[in-house]
């Protein structure tokens, strides 16, 4: 690692409480099919009128990560200029096998795999490029998964703010409050990305945390 | 006896270790379809390299990836993250097609290892 960003890592929380960036970059993460890439597409249809991907059923749809730059949101007119990445979702094991399920031949199944494979890689690297991060969750499944604790861990050491989205909550068995107590320390928005419920205070609390 | 091996490593071993040889420890051995237990665990920093690491391996035939079980490290304070390093807690680490999660808590974690 750099000197210059061993001590930013290190430091970087200081300098934050005196240097205000203009523009942020915001990273999209978490699990497949967890919401990122339908919350991507409500947030750039909501402030620009466009769509930054297409989302599936199909775990690991997106596989290359996908930058929108410039994206304004004013919330109580107060204004936030991001810069958004939808990230190809994390994951520890890439089973060719699931695909199969999908209709997908097996050779089909086995390349999907492995640009999932690269798609996971992207969406690591992208982390050292990023000023916050919305860590988006399923609120109907498991919310300590090795993937979440990953993205949290590091984000903490990183001294970024993160924002943990509680997606689905349109869903009869999702429980916004497993994914509290699982993070107690950072704050939870419950949404629904598809339906747009509670999108606003989404809004508000981007604006209070990255703005 | 049939069974599957375990290997537990101790804080000190891991002190001791740079990280790069430490995640290549652990690789190695789940790749081998071993279960590696880890005394203090890793830094989110590792765990993300540990993940790529992973990934660039999956062969789609043997390998399909890894199973991680670990707790979030706790909350630190300023002091802590001017001066320390964070430490990870107790971690197992295990191949996908052998060791799965059935349950995770803030201080319990239940596992299955299948034979
Ligand atoms: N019920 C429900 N489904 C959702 C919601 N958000 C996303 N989905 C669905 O979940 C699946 C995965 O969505 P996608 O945005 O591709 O997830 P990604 O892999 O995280 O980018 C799709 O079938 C979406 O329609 C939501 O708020 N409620
Ligand atoms: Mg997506």
């Amino acid at each position: 690692m750099g000197l210059m960003l061993a001590i930013r890592k290190r430091f970087g929380f200081i300098l934050k409480l005196f240097f205000k960036k203009d523009k942020m970059r915001i990273g999209i993460y978490g699990p497949p099919n967890a919401g990122k890439t339908t919350l991507a597409n409500r947030i750039l249809r909501d402030w620009t009128g466009d769509v930054i991907g297409s989302p599936s059923d199909v775990p690991h749809e997106t596989r290359r990560a996908k930058l929108r730059e410039g994206v304004k949101i004013e919330v109580d007119g107060k204004s936030l200029t991001i810069d958004i990445v939808d990230t190809p979702g994390l994951a520890t094991k890439i089973d060719f096998h699931e695909f199969l399920k999908y209709g997908m031949d097996e050779e089909e199944a086995k390349r999907r795999a492995k640009e999932a494979t690269e798609g996971v890689i992207e969406a690591i690297k992208w982390l050292d490029d990023l000023d916050g991060v919305l860590l988006v969750m399923d609120a109907t499944e498991d919310p300590f998964t090795q993937v979440n604790v990953t993205i949290v861990g590091n984000m903490e050491a990183r001294n970024l703010p993160l924002l943990i989205v509680a997606n689905k909550i349109d869903l009869p068995n999702a429980s916004p409050a497993r994914i509290k107590s699982a993070f107690p320390q950072h704050p939870v928005v419950p949404i629904s990305a598809l339906k747009g419920i509670n999108i606003d205070s989404l809004y508000k609390a981007m604006a209070e945390r990255f703005g | 006896m049939e069974g599957v091996q375990m290997h537990l490593i101790s804080k000190e071993m891991l002190e001791k270790m740079p990280s790069m040889e430490k995640l290549r420890m652990i690789l190695d051995n789940v790749k081998e379809g071993k279960i590696v237990v880890l005394e203090t665990g890793l830094t989110p920093e590792e765990e993300a390299k540990l993940i790529e690491m992973t990934m660039l391996e999956i062969d789609h035939e043997n390998f399909i990836g890894i199973e991680v079980e670990s707790y979030p490290v706790k909350e630190r304070s300023v002091f802590s993250k001017l001066f320390g390093k964070p430490k990870g807690r107790l971690t197992v680490i295990g191949p996908a097609n052998r060791l799965k999660t059935l349950e995770k808590q803030a201080d319990v974690i239940k596992a299955l290892v299948q034979v």
